[in-house]
């Protein structure tokens, strides 16, 4: 109740925006400004790159049109370019690759991040994260020497005798391949799902576990039921690190993947990758219409990440509850 | 915070920093096959001339090309020579012609992994065409057996390897095959970088080397110093003049012999299929590129230097190294040549 | 105790101990990755090859010790371009934006991460060397931290978010403006996971050499300051396990295992130098 005699200054509108002056003068403004300039250079660099593919593949891409997405073949001395089994060949070994480390990732994480003791977490941590320091020449190697030869004598035969007839299991199997690709590819990706998943999963709070278990659940209930839920935006994050980093993997793959232009449906046999033939083939391309074809690639690939970032988006909105805060 | 920007601060100073040398720095990109020898050339020159740096980086022979056509590096090496179109990019673009420069020889051997088989099988141009072209299937087939009388050769299924890289290597293997077979020429022809109708592909040298050694029954192409290095068997060519030769120094020579007769002023030319009874076959130059025109008269002088002393003293590190050297006609065409850099 | 809760409590144990195993399959792998480098390229670590610079074959000896300066070099300045880019933006995704515009941010972040290194060296040829005619470090360093910038900024963003609600509310409850409560305590409650996202980032260009082959190009020499170019170990790595030689092949495994060294190095380092008193309690 308003006294009289006495007059309050004005306190400015309580509720709502203050004005620009006074935010500014708070450095609240200046701190949006920074950080949107900053978050804004990624959206730029991100385009800049776009336009560079564009501009640089025009050639190529008013030769063979749309053809170029349903072409098998890749003749460098004729100079027909189609990305057909380049294409194939990058979904199937990436596929392959999250398949097989996303389950062994996020087991490793939740073993770190609940049950392990924080001083035995760390250190095996520390030793992961090593693993995504390890340089992809050196994982190609060790795919050649150590996975290729495993193929070969231990895991084509164990799959191939009894599920050969499945169209996924038949041989012949030179030792390189799809699979081969897609286990060295799950090497690499692994680091980041355990890294990520683990510190999301050490960030839930206490009370949510001590609750499920007051309330009478086993371990594994909550930590699968609730501190996982919980985590879901971190794990899912890490999965799409993972994803991007296996769709464009180059040396590693170049070296497992037997580089035959070939669409198979088994698993075994030799095929190739946008980014591996990208690698191989652009550090020797003379003539315009070569290299401006690689570059098409690139863009190719790109228009591929962005298809299936937005399904995987798409996914998650559809399959998580409204209103649950989801961030997409 | 203020941790963060000490660090910071003393790291770009750090690295700002260079050690007070005042020594030229000449760059140099291009093909792998020759990096060992020239690696070896560039620093024994510069432990003889500590002022000049040759620094050279095997990034392939397209690449080397490009590089020196975009002058980004002062000079280029590629195993197959520069088209017609390439050097009038060049003049084009830095107004000035470009010179071929050979500076040592190599070759391609055919290598094998067949199981019961440890010494050198012969291959005729005919079977070698036929296996690349996916015709000849077997390794016992009559063709293969009639020119390796008395060898046990296995009825599997041949498992061809090729590169996958774009490569010089590549670039003489099917440069041979289009001049010995008609189909291989109008089907595949010849490039750094092939539509192959057959086979695995692996990444370098080294990743044809390894998965020859893995997978038994396959076949595949290398460089001489590669499969001499490593040693893998490899087989005979037969050479145009009806003698299997292996591949050996003193082959790749003859063949560069038979072709210095006719060797064109700027240096351009293949050596595959060379006359000569002990020629080997699948022998090739490999050259530097040398731009006509240098702006920077301490860069030109360093390297017409260098080039003499690569076509004398240099060229007797080739052999340790199981490169072959040039010969003797050619190296003097080449000493006249060094007078038209400008 | 009823049937139900036996299955359930055999349930529980059984899972917990495949997570157990995929830990145990994990750090196996590394520990099968360093044991190969160590029996291959152990003979190869000496002195040597911590101080000479690269011999030609056939020569004893040689080292890489101009490749390991050059690699530091590359990943310091790659940090000064990725981490700022990164953090603020991931800032500004979990603080201040609306969630439309950080969608897109979020998607262009993504997209850039899946780039094929070898397509970053096309754009980073054509907009950092060709420009100026000729190869640098900091070319190189460029190409890396444009790679380092995604995972930033996504786990930057990520962690952020997960900083409990009523930090940031005690905070503001007393009169902080946003901005002092981002720095002073939504910063430091997420730190741990931001600093693992950022040496994660950094481990990842550390390795890579397609970008480094067309920027920093390489060197036999030493580099002088910023301008020139620069030898790195990836690209070392890379040139001598291709060739034909034996023991150039026992470096490139040395240079694969100094490598490993210098990331688990620049992590001791920077959690211990850039640590700071935990504000959330570990749960």
């Amino acid at each position: 109740m308003a006294t009289s005699g006495t007059t309050l200054p004005n306190a400015g509108p309580v509720t709502g925006s203050r004005s620009f002056l006074s935010r500014l003068r708070d450095g609240d403004e200046i701190a949006r400004l920074i950080t949107m300039v900053f978050a804004a250079t990624v959206v730029l660099i991100t385009l800049l790159l776009v336009y560079e593919l564009w501009s640089n593949s025009a050639l190529a891409r008013t030769k063979f049109g749309l053809h170029f997405f349903v072409t098998q073949v890749w003749d460098p001395v004729i100079d027909q370019y189609g990305a057909l089994p380049f294409m194939y060949g990058t979904l199937v070994t990436s596929a392959l690759a999250l398949l097989i480390a996303v389950p062994l990732g996020i087991g490793a994480a939740i073993f770190l991040a609940e049950l392990a003791p924080p001083r035995t977490s760390d250190t095996l941590q520390f030793f992961i994260d090593l693993l995504a320091a390890v340089p992809s020449v050196i994982y190609g190697l060790l795919g050649v020497f150590i996975i290729v030869p495993l193929m070969r004598t231990v895991i084509f035969p164990g799959l191939n005798k009894p599920l050969g007839f499945l169209p996924f299991f038949k041989g012949p199997s030179y030792g390189v391949g799809f699979l081969t690709a897609g286990i060295v590819l799950a090497i690499m990706v692994i680091p980041y799902i355990i890294s990520v998943s683990r510190e999301v999963l050490l960030s839930v709070p206490r009370d949510q576990r001590e609750a499920a278990l007051a309330l009478g659940s086993t371990r594994w209930e909550s930590t699968w039921k609730v501190v996982v839920p919980f985590a879901k935006t971190g794990i899912l994050g890490s999965i799409f690190l993972a994803l991007a980093r296996a769709l464009g993997e180059t040396m590693a793959v170049t070296m497992v993947i037997g580089n035959t232009p070939t669409i198979s449906a088994s698993l075994f046999s030799p095929g190739d990758s946008i980014a591996s033939v990208i690698a191989n083939q652009f550090t020797e391309a003379t003539g315009d219409l070569y290299l401006q074809a690689l570059v098409e690639l690139g863009l190719v690939l790109f228009l591929m990440t962005f298809i299936l970032n937005g399904l995987a988006r798409l996914l998650i909105v559809v399959t998580t509850q409204r209103g649950s805060g989801v961030p997409v | 915070m203020k941790r963060i920007a000490v660090l910071v601060a003393g790291v770009l100073a750090l690295g700002a920093m260079g050690w007070a040398d005042n020594a030229l720095l000449i760059n140099g990109a291009g093909a792998t096959f020759p990096y060992p020898i020239y690696s070896k050339w560039f620093d024994e020159y510069h432990k003889k001339n500590p002022n000049i740096q040759f620094n050279y980086q095997s990034v392939g022979s397209g690449a080397g090309i490009k590089q020196t056509t975009e002058g980004t590096v002062d000079f280029g090496a590629t195993d197959g020579p520069m088209n017609d179109d390439q050097l009038k990019n060049f003049q084009d673009k830095r107004g000035s012609a470009i010179l071929h420069f050979p500076t040592v020889l190599g070759a391609d051997v055919p290598t094998y992994n067949v199981p019961g088989v440890s010494g050198a099988l012969n291959f005729t141009p005919e079977v070698l065409a036929g296996i690349f072209l996916g015709k000849i299937t077997k390794w016992n087939d009559p063709a293969i057996a009639g020119a390796n009388k008395g060898v046990n050769l296995p009825a599997n299924d041949i498992i061809v390897v090729h590169r996958s890289d774009g490569s010089g290597t590549t670039y003489i293997w099917t440069d041979y095959l289009s001049k010995v077979s008609d189909e291989w020429k109008s089907k595949v022809s010849k490039g750094t970088s092939v539509n192959w109708p057959v086979g695995l592909g692996g990444k370098g040298n080294e990743g044809v080397t390894g998965l020859i050694k893995q997978t038994p029954n396959s076949m595949g192409y290398v460089e001489l110093i590669y499969a001499a290095q490593n040693n893998i068997p490899y087989g005979a060519v037969k050479n145009s003049s009806g003698n299997f030769v292996k591949a050996d120094l003193a082959g790749v020579s003859a063949a560069a012999a038979g072709a210095a007769k006719e060797i064109p002023d700027d240096f351009r030319v293949s050596i595959t299929n060379a006359p000569g009874k002990n020629a080997y076959p699948i022998s090739s130059f490999t050259w530097l590129l040398i731009p006509q025109k240098f702006q920077d008269a301490g860069k030109r002088e360093a390297v017409k230097g260098f080039l003499k002393w690569m076509l004398t003293d240099g060229q007797n590190y080739a052999e340790a190294l199981s490169y072959a050297k040039l010969p003797k006609e050619i190296v003097e065409k080449e000493k006249k040549a060094i007078n038209n850099i400008q | 105790m009823s049937a139900r809760v036996k299955w359930r409590r055999f349930v529980s144990n059984f899972m917990l101990t495949l997570t157990g195993l995929c830990a145990l399959v994990s750090v196996s792998v590394l520990f099968l990755i360093l044991g190969y480098l160590v029996f291959n390229g152990g003979t190869s670590i000496n002195w040597a090859f911590f101080t000479q610079l690269p011999k030609p074959v056939g020569e004893a000896g040689g080292g890489m010790a101009n490749a390991i300066v050059g690699s530091a070099k590359l990943l310091m300045a790659a940090s000064l371009l990725g981490v700022p880019i990164g953090f603020l933006g991931g800032i500004y995704l979990a603080e201040f934006s609306g969630s439309a515009v950080a969608s897109v941010v979020r998607y262009a972040a993504d997209l850039l991460n899946g780039v094929p290194s070898i397509v970053i060296v096309i754009f980073a040829y054509s907009m950092v060397v060709l420009p100026f005619k000729h190869f640098s470090t900091l070319a190189g360093a460029f190409a890396l931290g444009l790679m380092m910038i995604p995972i930033t900024l996504r786990s930057t963003e990520e962690f952020l978010n997960g900083v409990p609600r009523y930090l940031r509310e005690g905070a503001m409850a007393l009169g902080a403006s946003k901005w002092k409560t981002i720095a002073s305590v939504v910063v430091p409650a997420a730190y741990r996971g931001i600093l693992t996202a950022i040496l994660l980032a950094l481990a990842r260009v550390a390795g890579e050499t397609a970008p480094l082959l067309f920027t920093a190009f390489g060197n036999r020499f030493w580099s002088q300051g910023w301008e020139q170019p620069t030898a790195s170990l990836p690209v070392m790595i890379f040139t001598y396990a291709v060739s034909p030689y034996e023991d150039w092949h026992r470096q490139a495994w040395a240079a694969g295992l100094v490598l490993l060294g210098l990331i688990l190095i620049i992590n001791i380092l920077a959690r211990t130098i850039l640590s700071r008193g935990i504000a959330v309690p570990r749960s």
